[in-house]
């Protein structure tokens, strides 16, 4: 038990990582930083092009970002008339 | 006959056997039933074999070939894992329904019959409701009746789609079906209640959720893909399956993304992965059904694997709640590792497992020109990484500190999650052993520039908008909530009709019982009144009146008489 309670404090008293802003900021950056260097080597090397629309340049960048934020804005318009109280059906 | 003993017999069989092994040999014993089984099917010549005449009819227990053998080969290698993972768990009702019930699905896969696939069909939801059950909340024991409903109804559909099947053909045998003719029409539908359809879906989302930390893991591996077998053996090139999986891979991710029960969320996620599948099955090509086949073995890896992490958090902290969880990678590194591993394969990121699969099923549609399908798997791949490769790691070990502290997950635990984490890698970063295993010869290169890149691409630019969205604040909280979906159907709105019904029935039937009685007094008073005591009919009269109305009467014969 007491080991517990000191495993505990351990993990409360640690600063870990994440814990500070900047290494989030930096995280969030670097995920920046990878897109547009993917983007980029979309033009370094051989494309074997099944539909016309995958000759787009970084087409399938543009289409995961464009459709992810479309679904999320989608879907908080669709929570107002899905959502209920989480007892709803043991009412 | 022990050379052809079906390998699914051997966990039921074994099963059975648990109470009685002491318990100290109980656990080692579960272990070495799959393993037994799994040697065993190695052995196995090709062909059918395990032969029984019954009822007049041949059953089959027995037809090993390529298809069959790689359901065979994850199954039982699932439940290898499984045994692991419930290595704590003392209740022995769990072990032994979990063993049935993957037998029975082993057994499923290797039938060569329909009646023998039903006796085997119906085994798994008998054995495996026992799981749901085991958590022993009201909760759990009303969404396993809900559960077994489905399940019982895919098995009276499957019987009764069998006997118009035999009557039409003269033959039980499974091979290819085809919407030909009703019978075929309503297997198609018992498979697609297993598989989760959409609208058929909803037993899924129900009741694995609910079950216990073992229980949900072990269910989330087997009746599904059993389906997917199913579906493949019988039905592969039904062009209608295309477009079912296509909708099948679109419509959860919406519920995902606003479902606060993690477990749940990998439910709906469950469902989207077994819509890749369904239109690989629906697409029908050798590449196709290889792809399918795939996609099948590693989505029962990273599936499980997922189930497990939340099991363990479920296990430790109590609740699996997004809206209750956060900065569990203090508390639970290990876990937290292998939940990222988990979320890195079902994402298809490569050098995991996903991507060897996903990308056979894509480049298949791809080549066969359905543009439109072949964008909507995309859009789905795209969301998958979105709700289920950083959703879930994210709000359950990151997001904001919910200073909720525990230990880390139990040895037994991390094993099963080490040992599935290592495979899902593995067969990423060398995906020629699965490639071997599957139905048809593979002439694949999941590894090419391009499929690496544009892969990449999207799920990093996923990622980059999930970023930009919680930045922003504009990602919607997780908070504690239901969202409807289809069984409202018949959790709200059927009942409400039944008691519209009942209270209209018997409105109607209370009126005309009051009129019906105001009715009969009435009569019963006119009655009263003409043959009461005062009544005119019922009067004494005195002689002398009987005598003058007899007088009376003479007088009018006497008076007819001479007119």
């Amino acid at each position: 038990m007491t080991n517990q309670n000191q495993q505990a404090k351990n993990q409360e008293s640690k600063i870990y990582w994440l814990d500070r802003p900047s290494s989030v900021t930096l995280v969030y950056r670097s995920i920046w930083v990878i897109c547009g260097l993917l983007a980029i080597a979309d033009f370094f090397y051989t494309h074997h092009p099944i539909f016309n629309f995958e000759k787009f340049p970084a087409f399938y960048g543009l289409f995961g970002f464009i459709v992810c934020v479309g679904l999320v804005l989608g879907v908080k318009e669709l929570r107002k008339v899905l959502k209920r109280d989480e007892d709803y059906y043991d009412r | 006959m022990i050379a052809d003993l079906p390998p699914g017999l051997i966990l039921i069989l074994g099963a059975l056997a648990v109470p009685i092994i002491p318990t100290w040999a109980r656990r080692y014993y579960m272990l070495a039933l799959p393993s037994l089984g799994l040697l065993h099917l190695l052995t196995l010549p090709d062909g059918l074999q395990g032969q029984v005449e019954m009822f007049g009819h041949t059953l089959t227990f027995l037809r090993i070939d390529g298809l069959a053998t790689a359901f065979g080969i994850i199954f039982l290698m699932a439940t290898f894992i499984f045994m692991i993972y419930g290595w704590h768990e003392i209740e022995v009702l769990q072990h032994i329904s979990a063993l049935i019930y993957a037998g029975a699905a082993v057994g499923a896969v290797f039938v060569g019959d329909l009646i023998t696939l039903f006796i085997f069909w119906e085994l798994t939801a008998i054995a495996s409701v026992f799981l749901i059950w085991a958590r022993r909340t009201e909760r759990a024991y009303w969404a396993g009746l809900r559960y077994l409903v489905f399940q019982i109804g895919s098995g009276v559909i499957l019987l009764a789609g069998l006997a118009l099947h035999y009557r039409a053909t003269g033959s039980i045998a499974f091979v290819h079906l085809g919407l030909v003719s009703l019978g075929t029409t309503l297997i198609f539908i018992a498979f697609g209640i297993k598989c989760a359809f959409p609208m058929l879906h909803n037993w899924l989302q129900d009741a694995y959720p609910e079950a216990t930390v073992f229980g949900t893991v072990v269910l989330s591996a087997f009746t599904t893909k059993l389906a997917i077998y199913a579906l493949a053996r019988g039905y592969a090139g039904t062009e209608m399956l295309i477009w079912i999986g296509a909708l099948m891979t679109v419509f959860p991710i919406f519920y995902a993304i606003i479902e606060n029960d993690l477990r749940r969320v990998l439910a709906y996620n469950l469902n989207t992965q077994l819509g890749f599948m369904v239109v690989g099955i629906g697409i029908g090509t050798e590449l196709a059904i290889n792809g399918a086949v795939a996609h099948a073995f590693t989505g029962i890896l990273y599936q499980a694997l997922l189930f497990m992490s939340m099991g363990a958090v479920l296990y430790k902290v109590g609740t699996v709640k997004a809206s209750e969880l956060g900065g569990l990678h203090k508390s639970m590194p290990i876990t937290a590792g292998f939940c990222i591993v988990g979320a890195a394969s079902i994402s298809a990121f490569p050098l995991f497992a996903g991507f060897v699969s996903k990308t056979i099923i894509l480049t298949a549609v791809a080549v066969e020109g359905h543009w439109l399908v072949w964008l909507v798997l995309l859009f789905a791949s795209a969301s998958v990484l979105h709700y289920s490769g950083i959703k879930i790691p994210f709000f359950a070990f990151f997001a904001h500190d919910s200073g909720k502290r525990c230990e880390e997950a139990p040895r037994s635990m991390l094993i099963a999650m080490g040992i599935t984490a290592a495979i899902c890698v593995g067969i990423g970063v060398w995906p020629s052993g699965l490639y071997q295993i599957l139905p048809f010869p593979v002439d694949f290169v999941p590894y090419t520039t391009a499929h690496v890149i544009t892969q990449l691409q999207l799920l990093m630019f996923s990622a980059l908008a999930f970023s930009v969205l919680m930045r922003t604040g504009l990602y919607p909280p997780q908070l504690r909530s239901t969202n409807l979906d289809s069984d409202w159907f018949y959790r709200r709105l059927g009942p409400a009709i039944l008691r519209s019904l009942r209270d209209t029935v018997s409105q109607i039937y209370l009126s005309a019982l009051l009129r019906t009685h105001i009715r009969l007094q009435r009569f019963v008073a006119t009655v009263y009144r003409h043959h009461g005591p005062q009544g005119a009919l019922a009067r004494t009269w005195p002689t002398g009146s009987t005598v003058l109305w007899v007088a009376v009467l003479l007088c009018v014969t006497l008076f007819l008489y001479y007119v």
